[in-house]
């Protein structure tokens, strides 16, 4: 609750700074890609926040998010193809699809629980997934290019990777300043209920379902639109960014990151892609002393390293990167002469 | 009329395939209360076993007979070193956990055996047709696997309903405490009872890897399908399992067979032969969503749960 | 009685062969302290789970403040006024004490379609909820997480939810169960500050603290009612003697 300077709060701040900065440092460098890859960060974690709403604060476990990807990247895409680039059109369109398909989704699976509500909210994503491979005249398996990106009647050009950027950043600072505000209104405190203990909430006179159906939405509504801006991102939509196994990889940033922390998934997203792109490398360094001819390939095998990563957390560190920084504030400060032990 | 024969007994074989990796799923999640994921790595590494064993020994049989033994210890490790440590935790560190299981099994596949597919062929013997009704020739090797299919299946209601460790089986899964107290062994029990599940995974892919190739994240596809099996047919019933197996099998089939058709007439020839598998394929989610919003516990709900 | 607030008549509950209400009648006026007892399998935990609606009677029926509830569904109940607290708690352990509070007040207080304002800050919340945890003890203890709480203090927040919705009526199952007796006694001094001002039905297996606090008692054997009066009365009572021969609950409360 109280907001005083802690070790955590000090690592929250300077990643906002870095992300904030970050496009003033590439223009020094002249590193395009950095600003490509932490673009990617940026919109996967408004994504990974969104999911975070609901399976973090609210309990439900939604092994289908990815469709929402999707969705809003198809519905921005599709347009665009049929000749409707302006972004005042495509992107409510992103959002208001989603909408609709969450509110359909969540009314029917919302009834079940546990197991069953992972399963049914996975064969929606499937249905999404497979809607979009049989749709023929906008490229079935091979997906769509999107020609132009989003026209905002020259107020912003996101052909310009910097505004880009930047646009996705505000996005991103738009959902957490929503997230922040909505977990601590009435209605995230009935979220957090009902994710510790539902059948009390029922008991005590709330109609819980609605609540749920609610955060339902509004979460597919907030990952619509960044499917709408990954389109834009890599000018491109395909069925694969609907797989399952790209729900979860939503589900491992917001459990790495920390689930039910606000900036838990931010951390999360930008742990994972970090580890995406950094771990061959580093593979590759650590085996390089052995076996310099095989270095570089090793690097390639970074998901053995991957996978067991991810059990070991979820084995051992629960709390995830925001945990972790939790722990530290309380030995760091103070308590110089312990060290973090 | 002939095709639609053949196309049943395909359905037919497709869901009896189907049932083996549901019934591993169902047992593990019936008895342990566990959500596996990376089951579809044990389906695959059995065709990948299977690919070995078969090309170093020279025989069929041989090969498949080390490959499931190779996926029962693959299983039984896997259990001993990882799953065990996830029982009685809650689903979402199941789904995780298993999630990171699937990488690793997907990489080390690459590692060892390399990216590109292996094939495995049908075995001399069994690459014929064999006449089964007067004017209607079918092949052998699909009608072995619903011959050992089937096997399977009764073996496993044998075992389940008729034996001892049956009896611990269904004691467990509704009483983990009186079954320890009774002096079983319950982490053996369940390491049994995994690598079960597994070898049955591995069967499951080793026969249905001469009809596809044996790829990496093979497995991946046809979980979500044995996924969906388990939760229609009632997660824990392994009588559920077998009915939507079989469901499922045939309206997948029958789905992509006659469904082209139907559609071509509704959207045209060109539309339709690549909307058709898609939508096809989406049949399966769309019978689990009714299935799911009638009865919210699966067509066949374990009575304990 | 004609101005009973709870009123009970021919209330029948059968499973299978068992009778666990056999045509019960209970009356519980308003500010008084109604105990019901009565050795295990008396039907105690049936008949409170046919008044909160958990369960529903086979014949017979409840009123609650001069309407029918026999068919009123469990959150309805709760919202009209009739609190009850578990006797097995059930909180909100990752939460913190005032916001378990918070959200049985929040539960009377309209929709929670409300996104944008604080509610830990919201004084139409905290001041009720703060209130129900000073009247329990707990206040000093708001901001610490449920789960750090001892069992006692589980069920002083129990007691505060409870007391947060402004009830008419309290339902107590076994507020003392699993309780040592520094606990109960702090309970049953908390239950004599509250008696009076609240009316309250309570169902209690410990016998000592049952005839402290009761202003009547009903007493329950077999799903059927042997004997309703004054603690003095149902002390005398020849026939809930005999139905309580050789327990040591009684012995013990007599020996007093």
């Amino acid at each position: 609750m109280s907001r005083s300077f802690t070790f955590r709060n000090g690592v929250i701040a300077a990643l906002l700074l870095v992300l904030i900065l970050l496009p003033a440092y590439v223009m020094l460098t002249g590193d395009r890609f950095l600003l490509t890859l932490f673009t990617r960060i940026v919109i996967l974690a408004m994504a990974a926040v969104s999911l975070n709403l609901i399976l973090g604060y609210g309990g439900m476990m939604s092994f289908g998010h990815a469709a929402y990807l999707g969705i809003g990247g198809y519905t921005a895409a599709i347009l665009c193809f049929e000749g409707i680039q302006s972004g005042f059109v495509q992107w409510p369109a992103a959002i208001a699809v989603s909408a609709l398909f969450a509110l359909v989704v969540g009314a029917l699976s919302l009834r079940t629980r546990g197991v069953y509500f992972i399963m049914i909210t996975l064969a929606f994503a499937q249905m999404a997934y497979y809607l979009a491979s049989g749709m023929a005249r906008y490229g079935g398996d091979d997906g769509l290019a999107m020609e132009s990106r989003s026209q905002f009647a020259g107020l912003l050009n996101l052909s310009n990777k910097t505004t880009f950027y930047y646009v996705c950043l505000a996005l991103l600072f738009a959902s957490l300043f929503l997230v922040w505000r909505m977990t601590n209104s009435r209605f995230g405190l009935v979220l957090q209920g009902v994710r510790s203990n539902e059948t009390r909430m029922r008991a005590i006179g709330f109609p819980t379902f609605r609540y749920k159906l609610a955060a339902f939405v509004i979460a597919g509504v907030m990952c619509g639109l960044s499917g709408a801006l990954i389109a834009n991102h890599t000018d491109f939509v395909s069925p694969a960014m609907m797989f399952w196994t790209r729900s979860g990889d939503l589900m491992v940033m917001v459990v790495l990151g920390g689930m039910g922390t606000l900036f838990g998934p931010v951390f999360g997203a930008l742990a994972l892609l970090f580890l995406e792109q950094f771990l061959p490398a580093m593979i590759s360094a650590m085996v390089r002393p052995f076996n310099p001819a095989g270095a570089a390939k090793a690097g390639e095998y970074w998901q053995i390293v991957l996978g067991p990563l991810l059990l070991i957390i979820v084995l051992f560190a629960r709390g995830g990167i925001d945990g972790l920084l939790g722990t530290l504030s309380r030995h760091l400060p103070g308590s110089s002469e312990r060290g973090h032990g | 009329m002939t095709l639609f024969i053949e196309q049943c007994l395909n359905g037919l074989q497709f869901g009896l395939l189907l049932f083996l990796l549901a019934a591993g799923l169902t047992l593990v999640f019936g008895i342990m209360d566990l959500v596996n994921l990376a089951h579809g790595s044990l389906y695959m590494l059995g065709a990948y076993f299977a690919a070995t064993f078969t090309a170093v020994t020279g025989s069929f049989l041989l090969g498949a007979g080390l490959a499931i033994a190779a996926t029962l210890l693959v299983g039984m490790l896997v259990e001993v070193v990882a799953m065990r440590r996830l029982y009685g935790r809650d689903h979402l560190d199941h789904v995780l956990g298993t999630f990171g299981l699937i990488l690793f099994f997907d990489e080390l596949v690459r590692l060892v055996w390399g990216p590109e597919g292996r094939s495995l062929p049908v075995p001399s013997w069994l690459n014929q047709s064999i006449q089964i009704l007067p004017g209607i020739q079918y092949s052998a090797y699909r009608l072995a696997i619903i011959v050992v299919t089937l096997a399977v299946a009764a073996f496993l209601y044998v075992l389940v309903m008729r034996t001892r460790l049956g009896m611990l089986i269904r004691a467990g899964a509704t009483n983990r405490e009186m079954v320890g107290a009774l002096g079983v062994n319950i982490k053996l029990l369940y390491t049994l009872v995994f690598g079960l599940g597994a070898a049955l995974a591995g069967l499951a892919g080793l026969m249905q890897a001469p009809i596809l190739t044996v790829q990496i994240g093979m497995g991946e596809n046809i979980l979500i399908l044995a996924f969906v099996i388990t939760v229609i047919g009632g997660i824990g019933s392994i009588r559920g399992a077998f009915v939507a197996a079989l469901l499922v099998g045939f309206i997948d089939t029958l789905g992509r067979a006659f469904f082209p058709g139907f559609l071509a007439d509704l959207l045209g020839r060109q539309a339709a032969s690549t909307a058709a598998p898609a939508l096809s394929s989406m049949l399966i989610y769309i019978l689990m969503a009714v299935i799911l919003v009638a009865k919210p516990q699966g067509l066949f709900p374990a009575s304990s749960r | 009685m004609a101005d009973a607030l709870l009123q009970v008549a021919g209330l029948s509950k059968r499973f299978g062969g068992i009778v666990a209400s056999d045509a019960i009648d209970l009356d519980v006026v308003p500010g008084e302290l109604h105990a019901v007892i009565g050795p295990n399998g008396a039907g105690k935990t049936t008949l409170i789970a046919q008044l909160t609606g958990q369960l529903h009677a086979d014949s017979g029926t409840i009123r609650f403040a001069e309407s029918d509830i026999t068919k009123m569904p469990m959150y309805e109940r709760s919202l009209i006024g009739l609190a009850r607290s578990f006797q097995i708690t059930s909180l909100f352990l990752d939460l913190t004490v005032l916001e378990n509070v918070l959200l049985a007040v929040q539960a009377h207080a309209g929709h929670s379609f409300r996104f944008w304002s604080d509610a830990r800050s919201d004084a139409a919340l905290r001041e009720p909820a703060m209130a129900a945890l000073a009247r329990v003890g707990l206040a000093d203890r708001a901001l610490q997480r449920a789960s750090a709480l001892s069992h006692g203090e589980h069920r002083q927040i129990e007691l505060a939810m409870a007391l947060a919705g402004k009830p008419r009526m309290l339902l107590l199952d076994e507020p003392m169960a699993g309780m040592g007796p520094d606990e109960s006694a702090r309970m049953v001094a908390m239950l004599r500050e509250l008696k009076g001002g609240l009316t309250i039905l309570l169902v209690e297996h410990d016998m000592e603290a049952v005839f402290a606090l009761a202003d009547r008692i009903t007493v329950l054997v077999y799903g059927r009612v042997i004997a309703s009066g004054r603690p003095e009365e149902i002390r005398a009572n020849a026939e809930v003697r005999r139905a309580y021969l050789g327990e040591g609950d009684w012995e013990r409360a007599h020996a007093r």
